[in-house]
């Protein structure tokens, strides 16, 4: 199981402290911000959601995505030095390997997650414990293709390019899936974004409006990309044995 | 197919480790560079090897290949009777590959207990940090030491899984005069356990002073194969150095035993195939030649012979 392996990667990644600046404080800000003077606002943009839970899932996404691609960026630090080629000359399988930065991944999303809900619970947002509970495991889930796109570009990209790539995509895709603004229900925005995983993880404040926040289609999107991804990542992985 | 023995190779005499008509092309800006061109090396247990060579001889790709991290065009690696990449999953092999520091944010002794975790029979991790030297910083950060405590963690990172045979790719390069001998004063002790160790360098002295055999490699090729004492017998085998001034050089090239003349300033240099022959035919026809210096010829110098023109073509014997 790695679990000392794991212990040892888990607490190297705590002790980063850019990625606290990068995708926990920054959401953390934005939300006070913005979320701040309409705290009141009972029905942000349309969506029938109140303006502190839509921001803070919007930040939440924006933070969670943020620390799930982190991964990519410190893996390709990793290759930079060379450790990638040193860790596959050890007994440690590719599946542990994996496992263990997808948990990595997780356990620094799950700090921003929890540092937004208690943003969100300071400016008026309540849910019922269900409903805390089913908008979590919507947006765990709907992590994952994230997570495998982290570890996809870090093997593909170098530390001077991964920087860029991952901010200027994590700005696109929070746009595109309507983390600052709802993208309304129809027209050609909304078709689009409803394409694209980050919507679906936006989507998962819908639970507060009762029924299912995710649609059939927001199911067979993130099914997709996931499957997609996790096979791209996995053949990055493969090729990534040379000297960098 | 041999390479399936069920207990491996181990214990007998025979060759651990086989590399047998490697080749390795890689993609170029003027069409395909024929880094490894089919090479055969066998090394039994407990011998340590010097894969010798300058820059681009190919040492790296062979290494890549023994460690499974590259594929080859042709040819089979064997180590321990199997496939490199089952020989590492069962912790039988550690590696220092080229160019390579460490992961940020661990001291030195969480990251060697972590790589420890990842084998079936590592040593304690104090035993290892010791037997690379560096016990006394162990508490520091790995962002935080200097290059040779580096490659001295590096070190620890490879032997603390204490394998059968450890790879190190060109371990110190970079490394001062003191290092690089406290390193390879480590690499002896670790060698005395009965260790096969494997290490490239482009440093002809390494391998004369700690390899027991140097495989050298040029463009490519293997041009020698052997105990480091045989190579430098198979060129010229030894310098005849005097001051003679005014002297033909043809005419001493022509003498017995002697194979080339150079001269340098008053003094002349003979390399000389029979240096018995050669200093007493010398001093029959020049009495007058004082300062006589014979020596056996530098692991250099039969370097430079063997790898110095194409070299691909001067396949040795040995």
């Amino acid at each position: 199981m790695a679990l000392v392996y794991m212990r040892y990667e888990l607490l190297r990644t705590l002790r980063n402290r850019r990625f606290f600046l990068l995708s926990l404080g920054f959401p953390l800000i934005l939300f006070f911000v913005v979320a701040g003077p309409n705290r009141n606002v009972r029905d942000f943009g349309g969506s029938g959601i109140s303006f502190p839970l839509y921001y803070m899932v919007g930040m939440a996404a924006f933070g969670t995505m943020s620390a799930m691609l982190s991964s990519g960026g410190r893996i390709a630090a990793e290759r930079a030095v060379g450790w990638n080629r040193q860790l596959r000359i050890t007994p440690l399988k590719p599946r542990a390997y994996f496992r263990v930065k997808v948990l990595t991944a997780y356990m620094m999303a799950l700090i921003s997650l929890l540092a937004l809900y208690a943003a969100g619970a300071s400016l008026g947002v309540s849910l019922s414990a269900g409903e805390w509970l089913r908008m979590t495991g919507l947006i765990l889930l709907g992590l994952v293709p994230f997570a495998a796109l982290g570890i996809m570009l870090g093997h593909l990209l170098t530390p001077d390019s991964i920087g860029p790539a991952l901010g200027g995509g994590v700005s696109l895709l929070a746009l595109l899936g309507g983390v600052w603004f709802p993208l309304g229900s129809h027209g050609f925005l909304h078709g689009l974004a409803e394409l694209i995983p980050s919507y679906w993880l936006v989507r998962a404040s819908h639970v507060a409006l009762g029924g299912a926040a995710w649609s059939t289609m927001g199911w067979v999107v993130m099914i997709a990309w996931t499957l997609l991804l996790s096979a791209a990542a996995a053949h990055a992985y493969r090729r990534d044995t040379g000297r960098v | 197919m041999s390479a399936r023995s069920l207990e491996g190779a181990r214990g007998g005499p025979s060759s651990e480790i086989q590399l047998r008509g490697l080749e390795k092309s890689f993609r170029g800006p003027d069409g395909p560079i024929r880094a490894v061109r089919g090479i055969d090396v066998e090394i039994a247990a407990g011998e340590t090897v010097a894969l010798l060579g300058p820059n681009g001889a190919g040492k790296s790709t062979t290494i890549d290949m023994l460690l499974g991290l590259l594929e080859p065009d042709a040819g089979s690696v064997s180590v321990f009777g199997r496939p490199p990449s089952q020989a590492i999953a069962r912790g039988a092999v550690g590696g220092m590959l080229q160019t390579g520091t460490l992961i940020r944010d661990l001291s030195v002794r969480e990251l060697v207990t972590m790589i420890a975790s990842l084998y079936p029979s590592p040593l304690g991790v104090r035993e290892a940090l010791e037997l690379a030297g560096i016990g006394d910083i162990s508490g520091q950060r790995t962002q935080k030491l200097s290059g040779g405590q580096t490659q001295r963690v590096r070190l620890a990172v490879a032997l603390v899984s204490d394998p059968q045979l450890l790879v190190l790719d060109e371990p110190t390069v970079a490394l001062d005069v003191e290092s690089r001998h406290a390193f390879w004063t480590t690499m002896r002790a670790f060698a005395a356990r009965g260790k096969t160790i494997v290490f490239a360098t482009h440093y002809l002295e390494e391998a004369d002073a700690y390899a027991d055999r140097a495989v050298l490699m040029a463009h490519g090729a293997i041009v020698a194969d052997g105990p480091t004492t045989e190579i430098r017998a198979m060129v010229g085998t030894r310098t005849l150095r005097a001051t003679l001034p005014g002297v033909e050089l043809d005419a001493l090239a022509a003498l017995p035993g002697v194979s080339g003349a150079e001269r340098r300033g008053d003094a002349i240099v003979l390399h000389c195939a029979d240096s018995d022959a050669a200093i007493r035919a010398l001093l029959a026809a020049h009495p007058d030649a004082r300062d006589i210096e014979i020596a056996a010829a530098g692991l250099e110098q039969a370097f430079l012979q063997l790898t110095g023109d194409g070299g691909a073509s001067a396949r040795g014997e040995a």
